[in-house]
C-alpha cells in the first residue's frame, strides 16, 4: 500500500454511517448533559463540545488503538470517539463509583487507561507537555506510535504550548498537534489576544509541517489527520493541524456569553458538521435515510442505557477518598 | 573497607548506577551533558551514556519536566532535573497540576514514576533567585514523595529507592552539600526513605533537622555537648511523608524539641513539625517547642547579610540553652 492509498479516506456507505454516528452519538450525549446539568445530576464545570464534534471524530479515524490522546477540559466527545464507553463516561459526569475515573475526575478529567486516554487536562495548555513526553517514551522504546494531543487556540499564548512545540520538533517526536480554533478563549477573541492570529503561522515558525483544516468538514478533517499521522509514524516528526471551527453553545454552563454576536453564532450553525456530512452523504447517496434514522435510533438506545446506568451506580466509599493518592507499593 | 567521597562524586555514582541497572532511565534537564551540570554532578555521563539518556534540554522546564511526566506515563523512568529550586516555580504546573494529580484524578488508572532533583538553599551568595528552601512548599502536596539527602551515604542511595518507587518522587540536594565529604561503605547502595534516622544519641533535646542544616546541628551540638547539654539529632530525610514515629519517640525520651529548617519561619516545615509534636507529644514536653529558621527576608547576596539570614550554629545553640534552661 502507498503512503497516498493509506492516508485516503474510503467513503464507503458504513464508513459514513459510522462517522455520522460517532458525530451524533457526541451531540446528544451532550444535548442530554446539559439538561442533567439543569436537573443538577451534573455538577462543577461543564464545557460542551457542541459544534466541534467533526474535528474529534475526524482525527480518532487516523489513530490505532495503541496511540496516545490527550485532551482538555472539553473532551466528552474526545473521549466517546476514542471508544471509552458511554455509559462509565456519563457515570463520569455523575461523579459516580462506575465513571471512568471513579467520580474523581469529572466532566474536566476523563481518563482511560485501556484506550490510552490522558485526560482532561483543565490546565490551558497543560497536556502538550505530556503529550511530548508520551512520544518520547515512544521514540526511546522504538514503539510506531502517535500521541494525537489536542487543544485550543487560547493554549496557543501559554509558554507551555510553544515550549513544547520547540522540544516535539527539535527531537522530531511523533506528536499531532491538533488545535481546536474555536475563535474564543472563553470569552476572549483571538484578535484580542495574539499579536499573530495565524495560528499555523506558529507552527511553521518550529518548522513543523502544518496544515489548516475546516473543522466543520469531518471528511476533510479525516483526510487531513490521516495523512498526519501516516507521516508522523513513518519517522517523520511531529505535525499539526489547525482546524477551524466555533463552539455553538457557551464556553461554560455560566456563560452569559456577551462576548460574542448572536447573528454570528447562528451562521455558524449554519455550517454544523453533522448536518453538513448528511445533507453531502445522502446526496451522493452514501447514507441513506433509513441510516439517519437506524443510527438516531442506536444513539438514543445507547444514552438511555448510559443514564440509566450513572444514576444506578453507587457514589464512591468515602472510606476510599485518600486510596489512589498514592501508588500502592510492590512488595519486594 | 569505606571510601572517602564527596557528596557529589556520590550522587553521580548513584545516576551512573542507575542508568546502568534500568535501560528505561535518563537524566535530562539543560546543561547536563556536554556542560557537565550546573553543580557539575552530570560530569563525563554523556561519554558513557550518549545524548539520549543525557539528554540536554532547552530551557524551557514546564516544557521538560512535563515531558517526563508523559515520559514516564509511557514506561520510561525519567530523572528530570531542575537546576535549583527557584526555577521550579516554572514547572509547578507541572509537578503539582499533573504529576501529583493524575493518579487521583484518573481513579488510579495512570502512576507517575518520575524522579526530579532540584538544588537547594543557600551559602554561596548566590543571591534571592537561586538560594531559597521551598521543598516545604513541595511537602505540602499530596501525592508526590519529597525527601532531603544530606550525607553521602544517602546521596548515594536514595536515587535507586526513589527510582523503584512508582509515584512522583523529588529529591533536594543542598547546594553546600556537593563539595562535603563523607565515608562511604564499599557494598553502599539503596536505603530507606520512608524513615527519619537519629544521627546523634543525646538525653536532653531533640534538635530535628534536615538537608544543609543537618551539619550545623551537629556543630552545634558538639558545643552544647562541651556545656553538658546532649542533643539527639533526627535527621528527617523524607520531608512528604514525615516520619511522625520517629520524631515522637525521640521527642518523648527527650522531652524538649528545637527544630532548624533553612526554610522561611511562617508556613515552615518547622512549624508542622511543632505542631504535630504538640498534637501527639504535648504531655511528654517539659519546655516550649524552639525554632530556627531563615529570617523573612529574600536571601541577600553580601556574605555578612545572607549569613544573618540563614539558621547558623550560634542561633542553635542559644535556642537549645533557651529550651533546656542552662
Amino acid at each position: 500500500m502507498t503512503k497516498d492509498q493509506a492516508a485516503k479516506v474510503h467513503l464507503t456507505r458504513a464508513h459514513v454511517r459510522g462517522l455520522y454516528k460517532e458525530m451524533l452519538r457526541i451531540r446528544r450525549f451532550e444535548e442530554k448533559c446539559a439538561e442533567l446539568y439543569t436537573q443538577e445530576k451534573i455538577r462543577g464545570f461543564l464545557h460542551l463540545y457542541i459544534g466541534e464534534e467533526a474535528i474529534a471524530v475526524g482525527v480518532m479515524q487516523a489513530l490505532q488503538p495503541a496511540d496516545a490522546v490527550v485532551a482538555t477540559y472539553r473532551e466528552h466527545g474526545h473521549a466517546l470517539a476514542r471508544g471509552i464507553d458511554m455509559s462509565r463516561t456519563m457515570a463520569e459526569m455523575y461523579g459516580k463509583q462506575d465513571g471512568c475515573s471513579r467520580g474523581h475526575g469529572g466532566s474536566m478529567h476523563i481518563f482511560d487507561a485501556a484506550t490510552r486516554f490522558y485526560g482532561g487536562n483543565a490546565i490551558v495548555g497543560g497536556g502538550l507537555p505530556l503529550a511530548v513526553g508520551l512520544a518520547l517514551a515512544d521514540k526511546m522504546l522504538g514503539r510506531s506510535q502517535v500521541t494525537a494531543c489536542f487543544f485550543g487556540e487560547g493554549a496557543v499564548a501559554e509558554g507551555e504550548f510553544h515550549e513544547s512545540m520547540n522540544l516535539a520538533a527539535l527531537w522530531q517526536l511523533p506528536v499531532l498537534f491538533v488545535c481546536e480554533n474555536n475563535l474564543y478563549a472563553m470569552g476572549t477573541a483571538l484578535a484580542i489576544s495574539e499579536s499573530e492570529t495565524d495560528i499555523n503561522r506558529k507552527a511553521e515558525s518550529y518548522r513543523m509541517p502544518s496544515t489548516i483544516v475546516d473543522g466543520m468538514d469531518i471528511v476533510a478533517t479525516e483526510n487531513a489527520a490521516r495523512r498526519a499521522v501516516e507521516a508522523i509514524r513513518q519517522g517523520g516528526g511531529p505535525a499539526f493541524l489547525e482546524c477551524r471551527t466555533y463552539r455553538f453553545r457557551a464556553h461554560s454552563m455560566f456563560d452569559a456569553q456577551l462576548y460574542r454576536a448572536k447573528a454570528e453564532v447562528e451562521a455558524w450553525k449554519e455550517k454544523c458538521p453533522i448536518e453538513h456530512l448528511r445533507k453531502w452523504a445522502l446526496d451522493a447517496g452514501s447514507l441513506h435515510a433509513e441510516d439517519v434514522d437506524s443510527v438516531e435510533a442506536e444513539v438514543a438506545s445507547e444514552l438511555a442505557a448510559a443514564i440509566a446506568f450513572a444514576d444506578s451506580s453507587p457514589w464512591e466509599s468515602v472510606a476510599r477518598l485518600l486510596d489512589d493518592v498514592h501508588t500502592p507499593r510492590q512488595q519486594p | 573497607m569505606t571510601e572517602t567521597i564527596t557528596y557529589r562524586d556520590a550522587m553521580r555514582a548513584a545516576i551512573r548506577e542507575a542508568l546502568q541497572k534500568e535501560p528505561r532511565a535518563f537524566l535530562m534537564v539543560e546543561d547536563v551533558g556536554r556542560y557537565g551540570g550546573c553543580y557539575a554532578v552530570s560530569k563525563g555521563l554523556l561519554d558513557e551514556f550518549g545524548p539520549e539518556r543525557i539528554r540536554d534540554t532547552p530551557l524551557s522546564e514546564a516544557g521538560f519536566v512535563g515531558a517526563g511526566i508523559g515520559a514516564a506515563l509511557g514506561g520510561m523512568r525519567p530523572i528530570v532535573e531542575v537546576m535549583t529550586v527557584n526555577f521550579s516555580m516554572l514547572c509547578l504546573d507541572q509537578i503539582l497540576n499533573t504529576a501529583a494529580t493524575i493518579r487521583h484524578m484518573s481513579g488510579g488508572q495512570f502512576s507517575v514514576p518520575i524522579v526530579i532533583r532540584m538544588a537547594t538553599g543557600a551559602g554561596r551568595q548566590l543571591a534571592a533567585q537561586h538560594s531559597h528552601s521551598l521543598e516545604n512548599w513541595y511537602a505540602h502536596i499530596p501525592g508526590i514523595r519529597v525527601v532531603a539527602p544530606a550525607t553521602v551515604e544517602d546521596a548515594r542511595g536514595m536515587l535507586w529507592s526513589a527510582l523503584q518507587d512508582p509515584d512522583p518522587v523529588l529529591i533536594f540536594e543542598h547546594v553546600m552539600l556537593y563539595n562535603m565529604t563523607g565515608e562511604l561503605g564499599a557494598g553502599a547502595g539503596p536505603v530507606d526513605i520512608d524513615r527519619a534516622v537519629l544521627r546523634r544519641p543525646g538525653r536532653d533535646v531533640s534538635l530535628i533537622t534536615y538537608g544543609g542544616s543537618l551539619w550545623k546541628a551537629m556543630t552545634a551540638a558538639q558545643e552544647l555537648a562541651a556545656a553538658g547539654i546532649e542533643a539527639e539529632i533526627v535527621d528527617l530525610r523524607s520531608l512528604r511523608p514525615l516520619d511522625d514515629a520517629t520524631i515522637m519517640a525521640s521527642v518523648a525520651r527527650t522531652r524538649r524539641a528545637v527544630i532548624v529548617d533553612e526554610g522561611w519561619r511562617t508556613g515552615s516545615l518547622a512549624a508542622e513539625i511543632a505542631t504535630r509534636i504538640m498534637e501527639q507529644c504535648f504531655w511528654s514536653l517539659d519546655a516550649p517547642i524552639g525554632r530556627v529558621c531563615t529570617a523573612e527576608v529574600p536571601i541577600p547576596y553580601a556574605r555578612h547579610l545572607e549569613e544573618a539570614a540563614l539558621p547558623q550554629v550560634p542561633a542553635i545553640v542559644a535556642a537549645v540553652r533557651s529550651v533546656v534552661g542552662r
